[in-house]
């Protein structure tokens, strides 16, 4: 059914001649492009022959245009829908623009690039605080009138962040608990010392695995969900909606968001810190034969209540964190799928950073103040 | 039949309970305009996902070209594809192209193009829908809902397909933009010598674009025919679309001699 299309060029009887046949359309376009580049110039006075040209289109009048120019393009014997298709591509043709001018080259572009970057990481960080400050101005709006408060979406974000993350953060930091008491297993029985298994463990959880590890849990499964949640609202116009309907945003959406965290994280810090501890206890016990009943003894002996602060003040920090830059993110979205996604990975690798950032100024806070 | 480029012939769908077409039939001619209307939930964009093969119906046979493209395998489907070009309503442009990207994608594709050759022949679809070189390299995001449609169908027509399918290509344009992409439809339709299978509830488009309207109607083609004829068939919901006060309205305007362009 298909045809290759070809072009000769041959001289008969003193004259020049063009055949041109098959079929001129999309479809054979590289193999008629080459055809023509290897023809070379056309002398003005050759005739053309297209007598057995079978399908042209769009793409083959365009080749044809470049080739044999408009003039000649038009003398030929072609039906009459065939010459409507060339008048409309040479009416286009005419109508385009020349070419937009070469980009400017890879260095300067790089710089460019440079510069774009740190100009938004700055104001990223402005937009940040910015909408810290009016997610806490919202909240002391709504604080005082219980009527304002959004129980219903407060409890489902809370079943969502909290209970739905429960069990793999149960999980997870089990068997970190479990790999930590491994190593002081391995390490300090070298020393004679493996009793101390139980302070490290105990140390660690307390002070920063527990909550780190659901921190950096609930950042990638939470932050990323509002992200996603506020960004699709916000390309199908929703928030904007609420705000023609004069509500806030931030205030029916930011709010019970940001509440749940503040108290999913810290109780499921308490569920690691528990958990983990468990899991350094069985450790203890399968390989060490330190009994649970010994472990707890000691556990309670050497660990001071100040080690379970130091870990619990930082888990509502980390909520607030969390919770604001996914919300943020997700409000920044702009239409399309792409963006989306783009703020669905940035508000991950944000929220993260800044765990482990604020984690570390933690410690040195703590460590200056003797805790 | 050679002049029948897509035969529908008792066609069935079904979502659940919810029987969306029962005995089916419709026949689309080379080179004309068949318009399908009908009321929300006749089933329109069924028909035309079904024809597509974006639908698989329950049952019936669906005929492109002669060839029953139900049963067809994979690759021999995407042969037919290639031979079909589709706007759909919101454009559907990919939103991480751009526009020269856009249309240059089914060419780079399917047809191994390098980026120069294809990125040539996007630049002639861009002028033959009327728009610029600078739109090329825009992103769809920033484009006006007129462009964007512009756009998809350049995209539509990037293949060069015989068969064009139009799903409410002037909804939700201004009457201006809704007029000229008309027009633009109507001159490339000539001027390609496509077959259009259109679904919209613009009066004007029907008035002014198509050769052959289909009603759909009780899960079935309820009259195809001439718009003239289609307007007279005795069917209240018939009467009401043409007859209502919108459709009274645009088929004076088309009656009045002074009309026309």
């Amino acid at each position: 059914m298909q045809e290759n299309g070809y072009i000769h060029f041959n001289q008969a009887e003193g004259r020049d001649c063009l055949t041109l046949g098959g079929d001129w359309t999309v479809a054979h376009y590289i193999d008629l492009k080459k055809q023509l580049a290897n023809l070379g110039d056309v002398p003005q006075s050759v005739t053309c022959n297209i007598e057995s040209m079978k399908k042209l289109d769009t793409a083959g009048v365009q080749l044809l245009y470049r080739a044999l120019g408009e003039h000649k393009l038009r003398q030929l014997p072609l039906t009459e829908q065939q010459h409507n298709l060339i008048d409309t591509v040479i009416n286009a043709c005419s109508n385009q623009e020349p070419p937009l001018p070469p980009k400017s080259n890879g260095f300067v572009k790089m710089l460019e690039r440079i510069g774009i970057f740190s100009s938004n990481l700055y104001r990223n960080q402005r937009d940040l605080l910015g909408f810290m400050g009016a997610t806490l101005q919202s909240a002391a709006q709504v604080i005082g009138r219980p009527s304002r408060w959004r129980v219903t979406a407060f409890v489902a974000q809370l079943e969502e962040t909290g209970l739905n993350a429960l069990p793999i953060v149960a999980l997870l930091t089990f068997l970190v608990g479990a790999v930590v008491a491994f190593l002081g297993a391995t390490v300090l029985s070298d020393f004679g010392a493996s009793i101390y298994t139980i302070n490290l463990v105990g140390f660690s959880f307390l002070r920063e695995f527990a909550v780190l590890l659901t921190a950096i849990m609930l950042a990638g499964r939470t932050a990323s969900a509002f992200t996603a949640q506020l960004g699709s609202m916000k390309a199908n116009e929703e928030i904007d909606a609420l705000r023609a309907q004069g509500l806030n945003p931030l205030e029916l959406l930011v709010l019970p968001r940001v509440l749940a965290m503040l108290v999913s994280l810290p109780a499921l810090t308490l569920v690691a810190m528990a958990s983990g501890i468990g899991g350094g206890m069985v450790i203890s016990a399968l390989t060490l034969d330190i009994s649970p009943a010994l472990f707890l003894h000691i556990f309670e002996r050497d660990t001071g209540i100040n080690h379970f602060w130091v870990g619990m003040i930082k888990a509502p920090v980390f909520a607030f964190v969390i919770a604001i830059i996914g919300c943020n993110e997700g409000f920044k979205v702009s239409g399309s799928a792409q963006s989306v996604g783009e703020h669905t990975t940035s508000s991950v690798v944000q929220s993260i950073f800044m765990v482990i950032l604020l984690d570390a100024l933690f410690a040195l806070f703590f460590m200056e103040i003797n805790w | 039949m050679s002049d029948i480029a897509i035969a529908v012939r008792n066609l069935r769908n079904q979502f659940g309970q919810h029987v969306v077409h029962e005995g089916l039939d419709l026949d689309v001619y080379r080179g004309e305009v068949l318009t399908v209307v009908g009321g929300s939930g006749s089933g329109k964009s069924v028909l035309m996902r079904s024809i597509l093969g974006l639908t698989q119906p329950t049952a019936g046979s669906i005929q492109i070209y002669g060839e029953d493209v139900l049963r067809l395998s994979a690759a021999e489907r995407q042969r037919v594809d290639r031979n079909t070009g589709v706007l759909f309503q919101k454009g559907a442009l990919f939103s991480s192209l751009n526009v020269r990207e856009n249309i240059a994608l089914p060419l780079r594709e399917h047809l191994g193009m390098n980026a120069n050759d294809a990125g040539d022949i996007a630049s002639l679809k861009l002028a033959l829908v009327g728009l610029d070189a600078q739109t090329a390299e825009t992103m769809p995001q920033s484009l006006s809902g007129g462009m964007i449609k512009r756009v998809a169908l350049a995209r539509a027509l990037a293949l060069d397909p015989d068969i064009l399918f139009l799903d409410e290509p002037t909804a939700g344009l201004d009457p201006i933009g809704a007029g000229e992409f008309d027009s633009l439809l109507q001159t490339l339709q000539q001027a390609l010598g496509l077959t259009v299978f259109l679904v919209t509830h613009d009066l004007d488009s029907i008035y002014q674009v198509s050769d052959r309207v289909a009603v759909l109607s009780q899960k079935k083609v309820l009259v195809v025919d001439t718009l003239d004829k289609v307007a007279a068939y005795q069917d209240r919901w018939v009467q009401a679309y043409f007859h209502g006060p919108r459709g009274r309205a645009v088929s004076n305007q088309q009656m009045r001699p002074e009309h026309g362009n």
